[in-house]
């Protein structure tokens, strides 16, 4: 019984090492992923960074007042004022459809039989 | 183990046979057996006492050899406990209240020679100079084949200018990682954002430091890798902003001025959504401080924050909100404004006459000197300084920017009856724009005390009461009718309910005594007047606004138009919408039953 312990608790050592030796390589590799990993993120966020300073840049008011005068013609855009703001009364509410003409009236008058012109 | 027996038959019997004692046996056999149990167990402590030392040995050479290890050894990151994001190592962005970025870095390169590496010196300086045409070439020749070993060319290029620097193919010129700070709105804000350097500069790195305005006044702040990045977010609107200045520029071109200034701020937090000087400048590209002359000459020199200017009449609303709170005056009560009004050898006039007497509302409404000086010597000195004290005007404004304390108002030597009678009209007193702006804030938004700030707030402060909530409506009141009948009548804007003063005061020359045909003209207003959100300061600098027969001066003709301007550009941007304004309650009287 005693020998069978021995050989079952050897044999587990030989196990346990067998896997550390495993988690050890599974974890260089790992840290060697997240080394890249961080490097890819780092030259995200300067990707990122130059990519948000043109467009700040490039969305200056500068530019943007010029561009709009420039292209006045096609656009027509104005700085905003006052008058661009309306009240709800000054909005026309939508045309009513005419209805259908189910009963015509005559409005003109027919000319009397004899010829004569009406007044 | 086999005992072995203290008295042995054999031998006893023996010895009994040969007539000796066998007790002596027995007792040589004893002592064998105790000497036997002695050695075996200084044998085992022996053992315990090996091991023990080898158990030490072991345990303090493990520690002394990692000790040595890491002394040896080259420091290094701990990558396996990294868990968050790398550490950010940058100066943080500085944005506007929406997030639209005022202040970013942008990567480029530096560029370095080691003439020891070079091949062919004459030829790398005649290339750099065709890449670089601000670059003298005999100089960099001397310097790439004297004795140096090292030296900057140019601290940052743009990554055309590198490529074109690889194709020289010269091993002796070499490039080294920048951070550059980046202002991609240009001009705009500039006085506000101040502008960055370098510090202390290595071939790999090198630190961006604030040099002016908040980038050196919160450079602690944007450097703490603490915040890891995150931006600081001003109180200031970029379009609103980039609105007031392209306004700003063109009524000072068109009013002659050296000179403008202008703040817009929340009255009840205290946020200042623009601010702008001018002339201004490129923090992209700082101009260098001027070493001779005046400063203020120069386009770093902030007016609205650093400029301290006799304001003239636009004071005159601290005296009478004063008045009104210490229960002295009620705005219908009639002052004296007869003039001229001497005082020693001073005589105080009014602009032109305004009869025998005015109502404290008209003395304010026609901007009466006369009028405001009576009112001010039934408060007394002690009491005036003391208001203005409470509203911030005896000290530099506390804003967030490295120049603020060279703001400081310039008060009188001493505070007599005289001194009280020209501050109460705005002279004797030199203060910012921006100190006029939290006066005016503290005064309209109901009584409490605003202290500028340029960060973005959540909430309105809760400063200490400095009148009350009734003085303050009646002051509105006040303002809102010098607008829509007194001096400020180019200020009313359809729909925003623009109340204000108007001030122009001659300046100063520096012999003594004020110059007669330059003025400072300011108006100071806020709008909408029957619930304040937004104070406005405007101030040129010796307009002259020539369209009449004579040039005119008054900031009613100078300041007041460019106000107005600004307001119809800006409140929309700002979320207000024009009201429509209630008609006068003309006719209803109150009575009591």
């Amino acid at each position: 019984m005693r020998g069978f312990l021995f050989v079952l608790s050897a044999l587990g050592v030989m196990g346990l090492a067998f896997w550390a030796y495993h988690e050890n390589y599974r974890t260089q590799a790992t840290l060697r992923e997240v080394r890249v990993l961080h490097a890819q993120i780092g030259a995200a966020h300067t990707r990122l960074r130059m990519l948000n300073a043109e467009w700040a840049y490039l969305n200056r008011p500068d530019r943007l007042r010029d561009l709009a005068d420039l292209n006045f013609d096609r656009l027509g855009l104005l700085p905003l004022m006052p008058e661009a703001f309306g009240r709800v009364d000054q909005v026309a509410f939508p045309p009513t459809p005419l209805s259908q003409i189910v009963d015509p009236v005559d409005i003109s008058f027919d000319p009397a039989p004899n010829g004569e012109e009406p007044l | 183990m086999i005992r072995r027996p203290l008295r042995p038959l054999a031998r006893i019997l023996r010895a009994r046979a040969a007539g000796t004692d066998p007790g002596a046996i027995e007792t040589a056999e004893r002592r064998a057996r105790a000497e036997m149990v002695r050695d075996r167990a200084r044998l085992r402590a022996e053992g315990r006492l090996l091991l023990l030392a080898g158990a030490f040995v072991l345990a303090f050479g493990t520690v002394g050899g990692r000790m040595a290890v890491l002394a040896a050894s080259e420091p290094e990151e701990p990558r396996a406990a990294a868990t968050g994001s790398p550490i950010v190592g940058q100066r943080a962005d500085i944005t506007d209240r929406n997030g639209r970025v005022l202040a970013t870095n942008f990567e480029t390169h530096a560029l370095y020679a080691q003439p020891r590496q070079m091949v062919d010196p004459a030829r790398a300086a005649r290339e750099l100079v065709a890449i670089f045409p601000e670059l003298d070439a005999d100089r960099l020749l001397r310097d790439f084949t004297g004795s140096r070993t090292f030296l900057w060319v140019r601290r940052t290029i743009s990554p055309e200018q590198m490529q074109a620097v690889h194709d020289i193919g010269e091993p002796g010129l070499l490039f080294g990682p920048r951070d550059m700070r980046l202002y991609p709105n240009g001009a705009i804000a500039a006085h506000i954002l101040g502008g960055a350097s370098y510090g202390r500069e290595g071939v790999d790195a090198a630190e961006v430091i604030g040099e002016a305005g908040v980038e050196r006044f919160m450079d602690a702040a944007l450097r703490d890798p603490a915040n890891a990045g995150a931006p600081v977010a001003l109180s200031i609107d970029l379009t609103v902003q980039a609105a007031m200045e392209d306004v700003l520029a063109g009524g000072m071109a068109l009013l002659n001025a050296r000179g403008a200034a202008a703040i817009i701020m929340d009255v009840h937090t205290g946020e200042i959504m623009a601010m702008a000087s001018l002339p201004d400048f490129d923090p992209n590209n700082r101009p260098a401080v001027l070493t001779t002359g005046d400063q203020s000459d120069s386009p770093l020199f902030n007016r609205a924050l650093q400029g301290v200017y006799e304001l003239g009449s636009v004071f005159k609303i601290f005296p009478v909100a004063q008045a009104l709170e210490l229960g002295l005056v009620n705005p219908q009560t009639m002052i004296d404004t007869r003039g001229p009004m001497t005082w020693g050898r001073f005589r105080i006039n009014d602009f032109r006459n305004y009869g025998p007497e005015l109502s404290i509302t008209d003395v304010i409404v026609k901007s009466s000197n006369i009028g405001t000086v009576r009112v001010a010597l039934q408060i007394g000195p002690t009491r005036q300084r003391a208001f203005l004290g409470s509203l911030g005007f005896l000290v530099p404004t506390q804003v967030e920017m490295i120049e603020a304390p060279t703001g400081a108002p310039l008060l009188p030597r001493e505070w007599s009856e005289i001194a009280q009678m020209t501050i109460s009209y705005g002279h004797g007193l030199s203060t910012s724009p921006l100190h006029l702006a939290a006066g005016y804030a503290s005064i309209v938004n109901g009584g409490t005390l605003i202290r500028p700030t340029l960060l973005r707030q959540d909430g309105p402060q809760d400063g200490p009461r400095v009148i009350s909530e009734t003085v303050s409506a009646q002051m509105r009141d006040m303002l809102r009718q010098v607008v829509s009948r007194g001096t400020a009548s180019f200020a009313d804007v359809a729909g925003y309910e623009v109340g204000g003063k108007t001030g122009t005061a001659d300046k100063p020359r520096p012999t003594g005594g004020y110059y007669d045909d330059r003025v400072i003209s300011t108006f100071a207003g806020m709008f909408p007047a029957s619930d304040p959100a937004y104070v406005i300061i405007v101030t040129l600098d010796e307009p002259v606004e020539t369209s009449g027969s004579e040039p005119r001066r008054t900031a009613g003709w100078t300041a007041v138009p460019v106000a107005a301007e600004i307001i119809r550009r800006t409140a929309p941007l700002m979320g207000l919408r024009p009201m429509i304004e209630p008609a006068p309650m003309d006719g209803i009287t109150l009575t009591s039953n």
